[in-house]
């Protein structure tokens, strides 16, 4: 599914360049639910946003789901994150002004369904996280659970081989964390393949492997 | 796609609407006062009768003084001398020809006591049909009628309906010069502006009458007349004999190919005409349909070009705030645009988005400049309250009115083309991190 092998990424400014990622290896077999744990500043969002094609690399080689994305334009990037990879964020990125639906909507217009398709899928996936009573209501009338319910509703419409989560129950209280934790477990359990970064060990050890992260190293598994 | 990216616009426009007003403010001030001169200038330079053009020319001989330059800068002599016009209208050689010039001269109604000038003008009974004088009732004069210097007379609608209240007046009398004329045709309302056979701005005459009747009766002259030869005895025969140039000439060929041979014929007669002695420059005739007639005498004033480009950049600065107000509008919203190149959008995607959205701002201030030039030039037409040519420049028709929204929106895309770059070059995670 996820073929990584000494992928190094670094930012430069005239006078410093920071090693954010270096030598990463990683392998993600379908199905399975993969948390890369670390502290703040470890380079475990760099390390996400490179999984996501959100960024490019310097060094090394990446496939994903068999296609090399290191030679990749930005248009033929855009489409495979669209089709191959779902997100979920720490602090959700729903659009304010945009109701559940065309929250949700949106990997879906890229994707150019049609309209019957779409509102079918938009349907189904709000169905799974138990939001269809709330497709109408804007952002801004949910809790946090909620919307990062929405959000993982989102991440899933267009079923992508991969979920990308960035520390998703970062922003929510305990209780809810924990609500929208068991929603990524069973999500995991009906197949998908998941791979989260987190700061919080307790949450990685519900995973089926772990990988600490530190200084840009993937340290061990 | 384009329905999205007009949905999402639409959102756009409403999460920033005071950005979004002033910038449809900016580029329908920019479009209102461009598009107002723009139609101005183009009315002033439309030819009334496009259909006659490649068949219509206006004639001219040099007959000019040959120690003097003329009143152009080539030299030539916009109008021709009596004894010339008169020669060229006996030989005929054209499918028609016409000889003419303004007069004026005073009416007496049939029972109304109190007599009032009217502008008139004297010409051949080609004159109507050469310039599609459309007719309501009778019609020209017969060709005999110009041989035989006849008292008849073609009335403009609006002194038609003061003398006979619209009636069909054909066969009535009316009093010009103290002598009967015979109505024979009545025109209808003719709107041929600018009048391009004096190329005035001003509106076709009140009435028509013979040319030979006009010289004979002596009718007072009205346009330009140039003597630059003393005239030979005293009177108006010796007028009408003389060197002085005061007569238009215009003449309709079958076919434009015909051109150069009436040109080879107008040669020819000067050329008759040095051997007795006159046209004592050298050999420059000319014919010019009405659009090449147009720009020879300049009839759109410099100043008018002068003001075109003056609003031009008025609309260039109005373009250049917009692309201040673009990009603070485009670069505000990184968290969204974040959102859309995390789901798939790609850099062109967005980039298009932001052409959309300014597409929608200009069409907005399109319209909203055609209410501007409208009123601009309403308010230009109550300045100039009565004056029939102000009416006619100022009006705002539908292919201009199609043509300023077109342009707005072509305004728009191109000021919006460098914040629509700016707002989409950003990679998905460097916008998610400025969104945080």
């Amino acid at each position: 599914m996820l073929e990584m092998s000494g992928v190094a990424k670094r930012y430069r400014t005239a006078t410093v360049e920071t090693r954010a990622l270096e030598g990463v290896n990683l392998s993600v077999l379908e199905g399975e639910f993969v948390a890369i744990v670390g502290p703040s500043g470890s380079g475990k969002t760099t390390f996400l946003n490179v999984a996501g094609l959100l960024e490019s690399f310097d060094e090394g080689t990446y496939e994903l789901d068999g296609d090399d994305v290191s030679k990749l334009n930005d248009s033929k990037r855009s489409r495979l994150r669209n089709q191959k990879i779902g997100f979920i964020f720490q602090n959700f990125n729903l659009i304010p002004d945009l109701s559940v639906f065309d929250n949700i909507d949106v990997p879906l217009r890229y994707r150019r369904f049609p309209a019957r398709e779409r509102k079918d899928r938009i349907q189904n996936a709000l169905d799974r996280v138990g939001l269809l009573g709330r497709i109408h209501h804007l952002p801004g009338q949910l809790s946090g659970g909620q919307q990062q319910r929405v959000a993982i509703a989102r991440a899933l419409v267009g079923e992508p081989r991969l979920l990308l989560a960035d520390e998703p129950t970062g922003n929510l209280d305990s209780k809810t964390a924990e609500g929208v934790f068991d929603l990524l477990l069973e999500l995991h359990s009906s197949g998908s393949t998941i791979l989260m970064v987190t700061h919080e060990d307790s949450l990685a050890s519900h995973t089926t492997r772990s990988i600490h992260i530190r200084d840009g190293f993937f340290e061990s598994e | 796609m384009l329905r999205y990216n007009i949905f999402l616009a639409a959102r756009g426009i409403r999460r920033h609407p005071i950005l979004s007003a002033l910038m449809a403010v900016a580029v329908a001030l920019g479009i209102a006062m461009f598009m107002s001169i723009f139609t101005i200038s183009q009315s002033m330079s439309k030819n009334p009768l496009p259909q006659k053009n490649d068949f219509l020319y206006r004639v001219q001989l040099d007959a000019g003084d040959p120690n003097r330059p003329g009143d152009d800068p080539e030299n030539r002599p916009h109008q021709l001398t009596y004894m010339d016009a008169l020669a060229l209208m006996r030989e005929g050689w054209a499918l028609r020809q016409s000889a003419m010039f303004g007069i004026s001269a005073i009416i007496r109604p049939e029972g109304a006591e109190v007599p009032f000038e009217v502008f008139g003008r004297a010409a051949y009974s080609d004159f109507f049909s050469m310039f599609d004088a459309p007719f309501k009732y009778g019609g020209p004069w017969s060709d005999p009628a110009d041989e035989n210097r006849e008292r008849v007379v073609v009335l403009a609608a609006s002194i038609n309906d003061q003398l006979f209240g619209g009636e069909d007046s054909v066969g009535e009398h009316i009093t010009l010069k103290e002598e009967l004329f015979r109505v024979v045709g009545v025109l209808e309302e003719w709107n041929l502006l600018p009048r391009v056979y004096d190329y005035e701005w001003s509106p076709t005459e009140d009435t028509f009458i013979p040319f030979t009747t006009a010289a004979e009766m002596e009718f007072d002259r009205r346009g330009s007349t140039n003597c630059w030869q003393s005239i030979p005895g005293q009177g108006h025969q010796a007028f009408l004999a003389s060197e002085c140039i005061w007569i238009q000439f215009w003449v309709e060929l079958s076919d434009p190919s015909e051109r150069t041979s009436y040109l080879s014929f107008l040669d020819s007669y000067a050329n008759q005409q040095k051997e007795l002695g006159r046209f004592q420059r050298p050999l420059d005739n000319a014919m010019h349909t009405i659009d090449e007639w147009s720009k020879y005498i300049r009839a759109v004033d410099e100043g008018i070009v002068v003001t075109i480009i003056i609003a031009l950049l008025f609309l260039i600065v109005c373009l250049i705030n917009s692309i201040g107000l673009l990009l603070a509008k485009f670069l505000s919203r990184n968290s969204e645009l974040a959102v859309h190149r995390a789901m798939g959008a790609s850099r062109v995607q967005l980039f298009t988005r932001f052409l959309v959205e300014s597409a929608c701002i200009g069409f907005t201030g399109g319209l909203l400049g055609l209410v501007f030039a409208w009123l601009g030039l309403m308010g230009i037409r109550v300045l100039f309250r009565g004056e029939s040519v102000v009416a006619h420049v100022t009006q705002l028709d539908f292919s201009l009115a199609v043509g300023t929204i077109l342009l707005a929106i072509a305004a728009s895309l191109a000021a919006s083309l460098y914040p629509a770059w700016r707002g989409s070059r950003g990679t998905p995670a460097s916008l998610l991190r400025d969104a945080k």
